[in-house]
């Protein structure tokens, strides 16, 4: 008897197919995608703690090696982009196509400034001797190892996770920015209406994600 | 309809918050004669504090269903314990 109910029970069809979230399927692919990427920063924040709090004495005290508030004023542009990115998105929940592709056009503008800025950093680190394979021998950061103001011994550590991390980040923002410059060539040509706006709230999806990102990276970098 | 309908935030109102808090916690780093360790605390309080403005208000998380906020908060203790795992490497 027992084996013919379990019979029966293999032999029933597959449940029906139930309805998923009540999202559509490029919101839901985004979430998703954004919840791989919480796990790759998180990796690469992993790994930073590790390094640096395992390496023998101090790396270096906020704004000795890196430019605090240059990054400062940076990390507050990255914030205004954000701020353009939501009004683009209010902007055509509301209806206003105009008012989309100014805020777009405004949020491309504050991205390529960030990653503008980043470039400039590191031109300018790289010029002062601090590389991702270390420092370079003679430079202003070897001074600041000779006047015991920075642990010589870590080496490149320090280089390489500061590369490593912001460099993703800037990696990311190009991206975004990319991909802004076709959501707002679409916008121009009317491609989103009131009804359905869906390329403009999932590219804010991450761009928001990358604002995100660099609110915890210039913490973690810049400031401790 | 594109997405869930819901009433805007006030964004300039979460931005100048987002901004109040960048400028203090740069004023903290540098001007706060406290412990390294509480300072480290405070900073990572304050990130969060931002990091959760942006997720909430400009993600729009505060207005998504429970099923979203769900799947979207699942993986962070994973990644909370991936970190507090390799901090103990540091405090033992």
């Amino acid at each position: 008897m027992t084996h013919a109910t379990a019979t029966l029970d293999q032999m029933r069809p597959p449940a029906a197919a139930e309805p998923g979230l009540p999202i559509y399927n490029n919101k839901l692919g985004m979430w998703v995608f954004l919840a791989s990427e919480v796990m790759f920063f998180t990796g690469l924040i992993g790994a930073y703690v590790i390094l640096r709090f395992g390496a023998p004495g101090e790396w270096a005290k906020p704004n000795v090696v890196l430019n605090v508030p240059l990054t400062g004023v940076n990390t507050f542009i990255l914030i205004c982009s954000s701020v353009s990115m939501v009004k683009a998105f209010a902007a055509i929940a509301g209806g206003d196509r105009k008012g989309l592709s100014r805020w777009l056009l405004a949020t491309i503008l504050l991205g390529a400034t960030f990653v503008s800025i980043q470039g400039v950093e590191y031109w300018k680190l790289v010029h002062e001797g601090f590389t991702p394979a270390g420092y370079t021998d003679g430079s202003r950061i070897a001074e600041l190892v000779a006047q015991g103001k920075l642990v010589g011994a870590t080496g490149g550590l320090y280089g390489s996770t500061f590369f490593t991390m912001t460099g993703f980040h800037g990696f990311h923002v190009t991206c975004g920015v990319i991909s802004m410059i076709y959501v707002w060539l679409k916008s121009l040509r009317g491609g989103y209406t009131q009804q359905d706006y869906r390329g403009v709230e999932v590219i804010g999806l991450y761009w928001h994600f990358v604002d995100l990102v660099w609110i915890i990276l210039f913490t973690i970098v810049y400031l401790i | 309809m594109a997405t869930t309908a819901h009433k805007h935030p006030n964004y300039i109102l979460i931005w100048a918050y987002l901004f109040g808090l960048t400028v203090l916690e740069v004023l903290f780093a540098f001007e706060m004669p406290i412990s390294r360790n509480l300072k480290i605390l405070v900073l990572l309080g304050l990130a969060v504090w931002k990091a959760l403005l942006v997720a909430l208000y400009f993600m729009h998380l505060k207005f998504e269903s429970r099923h979203l906020r769900l799947m979207v908060l699942v993986p962070l203790p994973l990644a909370a314990i991936f970190i507090l795992a390799v901090i103990t490497e540091h405090i033992w």
